[in-house]
């Protein structure tokens, strides 16, 4: 079983990777939306990695109104 | 189609439709990639009719009324029936709205009502806002897990018991059937009071251009309390025997799939997602080989040259048979709205042979004022007035360009609960938009930005400063007031709007890290789509009036006096 550490790093890797930003420029406190200029299609895409990569079903409720990734995190690690 | 003409209400019309198309598929509910529901118009009727029933049972009469937070599915097309079936007026709301907004919003419309989904009651059942909304008696909530605790709420699948026949409330023309908030969640909400007649005119003179029928098949993306949705994903199709199709996941690669899945007819989206589609495919273009895209390219001109007067949907189809298998082969058209659609974008898939239909409206003007007809397709206008809108251009300057005003049935009653803020809006009959516009010689209308203080974004959402200022109060500033930059500075735009703060330091004060940090972390309070995206550092005194109220015109006018490009800092 995954810490909310690990979980929250890990969504930071797949968040640099999927937006393709320098390796260690996000932090679990950024807001995504403002950090990597995104809008709310861009995140839905984000997620869809997400699941795979965790191998969970996140329903888009879960998400509304999240815009940091530690919220995030703790979204997904209650599905874990 | 059944012929409104003959119809009082959306309740009547509704009754009529589920009994004439009873063996047609109504609804399709998919959940990624698994199908869920599938229902037909007599399944939708007996499912409406036992909610109609437990609402007639817990006293619920004509005249009072229900809200729905629900995002889009079966639930709230069956609910949004009983209510009308049972002569209530519905009160959609937006389910992206913070609990303490719904609360807002609940309390301001006085439902007696309330329809959601367990994750949304969650949230409501906990928040501090739940005390203002002492009307409200009882709240169904769909979806919810066995053991759940709903704190005073029913469970909706509970209503599926009663087997006895509701009684239908027939209402008229002239009777308010919806409020619905264009606005107005930080302290004066704008509820827009829609009557029966408005939706029965407008559903007429949509469909005459963009007609449905049993087969036809609708894919609801935009939220239903949205007017179009409401119209084109549950109105419009239901009074014309068509399937309505809701995904309870809208990620991208699900919305995709349902298009060749369900053989979509028409779709309804914001800008935003129209240019992500966009993106996509010309990603796919720009990935041919030299040969491919040679090829390509010119069956594009081929298609462009054969659809310049109107569309011809069999002949592009056969031309670039890819490209709209990848859309289900059967797409009439793609709907947009919500917000202003950049001319670049409706032709890109004009020339693929996908007509979009754009137009202009307003929630206030009962959905759609102007819509593309296609004949011929015109990317840089919203189209021309629908029939029965009579559409004019008031004071227009040396361009011609003044403000839109709109006279038609489809014109709401008025705000609630705000007689001076209705008097202001429709003067005369005329409905004053705040949209800067003109017409062109064909009669098409262009869109030249607004008088009002406001944005629209590109997902659709129209955002007040007033309604967003709250979130600053905190700030040590001497005073702070939130514009519209397009305002403050007129662009004769209707892209790339953003909201400013204007600030006025203590004395002494300077715009240092510490300042700059606080703006971020209350603008960070605020939904993303509705921060500020800039700082303005105002020198002087904010001009008010004796009961000390900013006077935010002089102030703009002030600031427009100021250079934007200088005096603008982003956050």
């Amino acid at each position: 079983m995954r810490t909310i550490d690990q979980t929250t790093q890990e969504i930071l890797d797949l968040a640099t990777k999927h937006f393709n930003v320098p390796a260690g420029s996000l932090a679990s406190d950024d807001d995504f939306f403002k950090k990597l200029g995104i809008d709310s299609l861009q995140t839905l895409e984000l997620l869809s990695r997400i699941e795979n990569h965790f191998n969970i079903e996140l329903p888009d409720y879960e998400v509304q109104g999240v815009s940091d990734f530690r919220t995030l995190a703790s979204r997904i690690q209650s599905r874990l | 189609m059944l012929d409104l003409e003959k119809y009082q209400s959306i309740g009547a019309a509704l009754n009529d439709a589920l009994n004439q198309f009873a063996s047609e598929t109504c609804l399709i509910e998919a959940d990624r990639e698994r199908e869920k529901e599938r229902l037909t118009y007599r399944d939708f009727q007996q499912r409406g009719n036992a909610v109609a029933r437990a609402l007639q049972a817990a006293a619920f009469h004509p005249d009072d009324r229900a809200a729905i937070i629900m995002t889009n599915q079966s639930k709230w097309l069956i609910s949004a029936y009983a209510i009308f079936f049972s002569g209530g007026v519905l009160v959609p709301l937006d389910y992206k709205l913070t609990p303490d907004e719904q609360w807002q919003l609940l309390a301001h419309s006085g439902a007696s009502v309330l329809v959601t989904e367990y994750p949304v009651w969650r949230q409501l059942a906990v928040a501090a806002g739940r005390s203002n909304a002492v009307n409200l008696k009882l709240v169904y909530v769909t979806e919810s897990p066995t053991n759940a605790d709903l704190d005073g709420a029913q469970r909706w699948e509970d209503t599926q018991t009663k087997t006895q026949a509701p009684v239908f409330a027939p209402r008229n023309r002239s009777d308010l059937a919806t409020i619905v908030y264009s606005s107005g969640t930080g302290g004066r909400p704008k509820g827009c009071m829609v009557k029966h007649d408005n939706y029965l005119e407008q559903c007429v003179a949509l469909t005459s251009l963009y007609p449905f029928a049993p087969g036809y098949r609708y894919l609801s993306i935009l939220p239903t309390n949205h007017a179009i949705d409401f119209m084109v994903g549950f109105f419009g199709p239901f009074i014309c025997g068509a399937t309505v199709v809701h995904l309870r996941t809208l990620r991208p690669e699900f919305v995709r799939e349902a298009f060749t899945k369900y053989k979509i007819t028409y779709v309804s989206l914001v800008p935003l997602v129209l240019k992500n589609l966009q993106k996509g495919l010309q990603a796919r273009f720009e990935a041919l080989t030299p040969g491919k895209r040679r090829v390509f390219d010119a069956l594009v001109s081929v298609n462009k040259s054969l659809t310049k007067s109107h569309p011809r949907l069999g002949l592009s189809r056969m031309l670039l048979k890819q490209v709209h298998a990848a859309f289900g082969g059967e797409l009439r058209a793609i709907i947009v709205g919500g917000a202003f659609t950049e001319p670049q974008t409706l032709q890109f898939f004009y020339d693929l042979g996908i007509p979009v239909a754009n137009g202009y409206g307003l929630t206030e003007a009962g959905t759609a004022i102007t819509v593309n007809d296609l004949h011929p397709f015109r990317a840089d206008t919203v189209g021309k007035p629908l029939p029965g809108m009579s559409v004019r251009i008031v004071e227009p300057d040396k361009d011609g360009i003044g403000e839109v005003q709109v006279q038609s049935r489809t014109v709401m009653a008025g705000y609630l609960n705000e007689p001076e803020l209705t008097a202001e809006t429709i003067v005369d009959g005329w409905l004053r938009t705040g949209d800067l516009g003109r017409f062109d010689r064909s009669g098409h209308l262009q869109l030249f930005g607004r008088k009002k203080n406001m944005v629209v974004t590109e997902e659709g959402k129209n955002i007040y400063p007033e309604d967003i200022e709250a979130v600053f109060e905190p700030l040590p500033v001497k005073e702070f007031c939130v514009f519209a930059a397009n305002y403050v500075w007129p662009q004769r735009s209707m892209v790339g709007e953003q909201l400013l703060l204007v600030i006025h330091l203590e004395n002494g004060q300077s715009y240092n890290d510490e300042l700059k940090k606080a703006i971020s972390f209350l603008n960070g309070r605020l939904l993303n789509y509705k921060r500020v995206h800039g700082i303005v550092v105002f020198e002087e005194d904010f001009p008010r009036t004796a009961s000390l109220k900013i006077k935010r015109n002089l102030l703009a006018e002030r600031l427009a006096t100021l250079d934007r490009a200088s005096v603008v800092k982003s956050l």
